[in-house]
């Protein structure tokens, strides 16, 4: 049975990283988009791990600790934007929203 | 008692009445309002009387009191460039000449305010007379009695407020009203051009006080004839033609008899009017510096004489023939000052006082035994009627013409005397003058007598039965009046018919200085002359008097168709003369209408035309700068402004089409950015 080596973790990160980033460019329902968020968070995630194994150096995993804090909060904060976006607008159509524009 | 020191409280006795009457009057009962207001003016002419056996004692016959400075004023420059403080106090003089006005106003004052209780008795608005009558007084006193020229227009202009006030008593007649506001704008002129001599006394002395004008005046530092006096005495002379009602400004006072009888005795006859006679006389060296001032004023009193005269002859209102005599008479003392004869004008001032209030007076009785007819031609045959009156109006008939030994006839003939030798270029002429008017004035005078008192009644018969003699408060101010028109000219009997002129004593202080200016120019009266001469005056005076009362008496008792012939033979003459030779109407036509009203036309088209031209073209132009700039500001400083917004416009679109406004938008360029770094880094 082959090793499981660093390089292959690096291709499930950047694997999971490509679908978030997909995700986060073209589905419309912002639910989801916050969910490719999080895939692309545990992609990093992923690489920090595996990066800490392989220099044998903690950082890493505490980095990747962090990180599921910052994301647990980031779906928090996102979750409330969502919610006051469709309470003004009715609505969670990543089309429908384009007041940022001049 | 000091009298002396207390004239101060001779104008405000009156005044005290007055007050009186304008704080309580309408509550106060008639009785009351009677003893308050005659009273304050006998005490004050105890007072004055007082004071003037005092002023006799003194050496120097000459007191002044000086109670505060009424006027303080900062330095200032006179017209020779020096400096002078004047400061105008509120001071009193009573010297000769003012003890003689001070009498003369106080005692007919107090006699026409006994008159006015009998005379008022019936009408409304007694206490607004009687407080009238006071506040007149004191103005009166204080014009006298005022120690400088500002003090003595004080009074001037009160005396004139009063004399409107009292013009106008019924003032529900609009001819009264009218006639009170002719007399106060013609006085205004008058007074006009006394300010402006005013000025110039200041100017020229830096003081108004007569003492110091006198003293610098006679003082020598000055050239007899200097342009500067005449001008003094011909703005002065002005204020007096308005006040003394001397041609032209005289026309105000015939219609002043729209007053009451008593305001018409005391203020149209005896007293405001001789104001200017008074100033004329207190000014006396003032003129006597100037001869050219002096031949004006002769010649204008003359002229005024002789004018009133002849429309005296045709008039058939009782108080318009008395008001047109006393502009005569007035016109005799401004002569009399004009030809340097100031004792004699003052002595004049006086006996007519005394017998022009007493024919006012009389006709007063008249008019109220006729229950208000004024009409000579609704007269006659009241000779019997109205005893006491006819007999007092006798002596003030006789009084005027100057028939000896009545006081007209010796202030009249002094006068004329004075006038044939006086130093005025053409005082022959003058005295000519002088001689014409007392025949017309015997003339006049005996014609209201005749028409009034005797022959056919031509009264109203519904009138006729209710005529009666007056109450005894107006008879005897009469009596005493009449008293006073025989025998108050004694106190000038002159030294001719071996008496001692006391008056001209009594008065010589005062015009002692002007004597001697009147001597230093040669001017002097050649009073040398004869006395022969001056019998030969009187002869003749006495002689035209007599003339005029006999055609009056033939044209006017005996033979009255005679008059009527004569008026409608003479039609042109007699219609002149009934109108007043038209002076009014010219007045009317050319001062009011023409100047007046055609000068305010002229003022209004200048201002419509100029002036608002002047503003309404600014404005004009203002618009149209502005309209200018807002061009400016909206095509080129707006212009500037639009064009930059439109460039940055027009170069943002294509920019602007990238900011969808969609996040994932963004987010898709944030990509293509990260992978372009990446591919950089990676590949370069």
């Amino acid at each position: 049975m082959p090793e499981i080596t660093t390089a292959h973790y690096v291709m499930l990160s950047a694997a999971l990283f490509s679908i978030g980033t997909i995700g986060v460019l073209t589905r419309r329902n912002v639910v989801i988009i916050l969910m490719s968020i999080e895939l692309i968070l545990n992609a990093v995630n992923i690489n920090l791990v595996a990066f800490s194994n392989q220099l044998m150096n903690m950082s890493g995993q505490a980095f990747a600790v962090f990180v599921i804090v910052d994301a647990a909060a980031e779906a928090a904060v996102g979750l409330g934007i969502i919610i006051a976006l469709f309470r003004n607008k009715e609505t969670v159509n990543a089309d429908e929203i384009d007041l940022m524009k001049w | 008692m000091n009298f002396l020191e207390s004239i101060w409280l001779i104008p405000l006795f009156p005044a005290a009445g007055a007050l009186i009457m304008l704080l309580f009057g309408k509550k106060l009962p008639n009785k009351i309002v009677s003893i308050i207001c005659p009273g304050s003016v006998l005490i004050s002419f105890i007072f004055a009387l007082g004071a003037v056996m005092q002023l006799s004692g003194l050496a120097e016959r000459r007191y002044e009191k000086i109670l505060y400075t009424w006027l303080p004023s900062a330095g200032f420059h006179m017209a020779n460039g020096d400096m002078s403080r004047i400061g105008a106090d509120w001071g009193f003089l009573l010297d000769p000449l003012s003890s003689v006005m001070v009498l003369v106003v106080t005692g007919v004052g107090f006699l026409i305010h006994v008159y006015s209780v009998g005379y008022m008795g019936h009408e409304g608005g007694y206490y607004r007379f009687f407080g009238y009558l006071n506040l007149f007084m004191f103005s009166m006193l204080t014009l006298v009695l005022g120690n400088n020229y500002l003090l003595l227009f004080v009074g001037w202009e009160g005396v004139g407020l009063c004399s409107y006030l009292l013009i106008g008593f019924y003032f529900h007649k609009k001819s009264a009203g009218d006639a009170g506001k002719k007399a106060f704008v013609v006085n205004r002129i008058g007074d006009g051009g006394f300010v402006l001599g005013m000025f110039l006394i200041l100017a020229t002395f830096g003081t108004l006080r007569f003492t110091s004008v006198t003293e610098q005046a006679a003082s020598g530092h000055f050239s007899i004839g200097d342009p500067v006096f005449t001008l003094i005495a011909l703005g002065l002379f002005v204020g007096a033609m308005g006040k003394s009602a001397q041609f032209p400004l005289y026309v105000w006072l015939p219609d002043a008899m729209e007053g009451p009888t008593p305001v018409s005795a005391l203020i149209h006859a005896a007293t405001m009017v001789t104001a200017g006679v008074y100033m004329i006389a207190r000014s006396n060296v003032l003129y006597t510096l100037s001869p050219d001032a002096m031949a004006v004023v002769a010649s204008v009193g003359a002229f005024t004489a002789l004018f009133a005269a002849t429309i005296g002859i045709a008039q058939n209102d009782i108080k318009k023939v008395l008001a047109y005599s006393t502009v005569s008479q007035l016109g005799y003392m401004v002569l009399a000052c004009g030809v340097g004869a100031f004792g004699a004008g003052i002595f004049h001032l006086m006996t007519h006082a005394f017998f022009k209030a007493l024919l006012f007076l009389g006709a007063g009785s008249v008019i109220h035994a006729l229950s208000g007819e004024q009409d000579l031609y609704k007269m006659g045959a009241l000779k019997n009627k109205i005893p006491v009156t006819y007999g007092t109006f006798m002596v003030a008939s006789l009084a005027i013409i100057g028939l000896p030994p009545f006081a007209g006839f010796f202030s009249k003939d002094e006068i004329l005397w004075l006038t044939w030798n006086s130093s005025v270029g053409i005082s022959w002429l003058l005295w000519m003058i002088g001689f014409i008017t007392a025949g017309l004035t015997a003339c006049y005078i005996w014609r209201l007598v005749f028409l009034a008192f005797f022959g056919k009644s031509r009264v109203d018969h519904h009138v006729e039965h209710h005529i009666h003699e007056s109450p005894k408060s107006m008879t005897i101010p009469l009596i005493v009046l009449a008293v006073l028109s025989a025998i108050g000219g004694w106190i000038g009997w002159p030294a001719a018919l071996g008496g001692s002129n006391r008056l001209e004593h009594w008065l010589e202080p005062v015009f002692e200085p002007s004597h001697h200016i009147l001597a230093a120019g040669g001017h002097a009266a050649e009073l040398a002359a004869s006395h022969a001469q001056e019998y030969m005056f009187m002869g003749l005076s006495v002689a035209v008097a007599c003339f005029g009362v006999f055609l009056a008496y033939y044209f006017f008792l005996k033979n009255p168709a005679a008059s009527e012939s004569l008026a409608t033979n003479f039609s042109g003459i007699h219609r002149v003369l009934q109108n007043k030779y038209y002076v009014d109407e010219f007045y009317n036509k050319y001062l009011v209408e023409g100047f007046c009203k055609g000068g305010g036309n002229a003022l209004w088209r200048f201002d419509s035309s100029v002036i608002d031209g002047g503003v309404n073209g600014s404005a004009w132009l203002t618009r149209l700068f502005s309209r200018a700039s807002i061009w400016w500001d909206t095509w080129v400083i707006d212009g500037f402004v639009r064009a930059s917004a439109f460039a940055v416009r027009v170069l943002s679109y294509p920019v602007r089409l990238l900011q969808t406004g969609l996040v994932q938008g963004s987010a898709l360029f944030i990509l293509f950015g990260i992978l372009i770094f990446m591919s950089y880094f990676l590949l370069g």
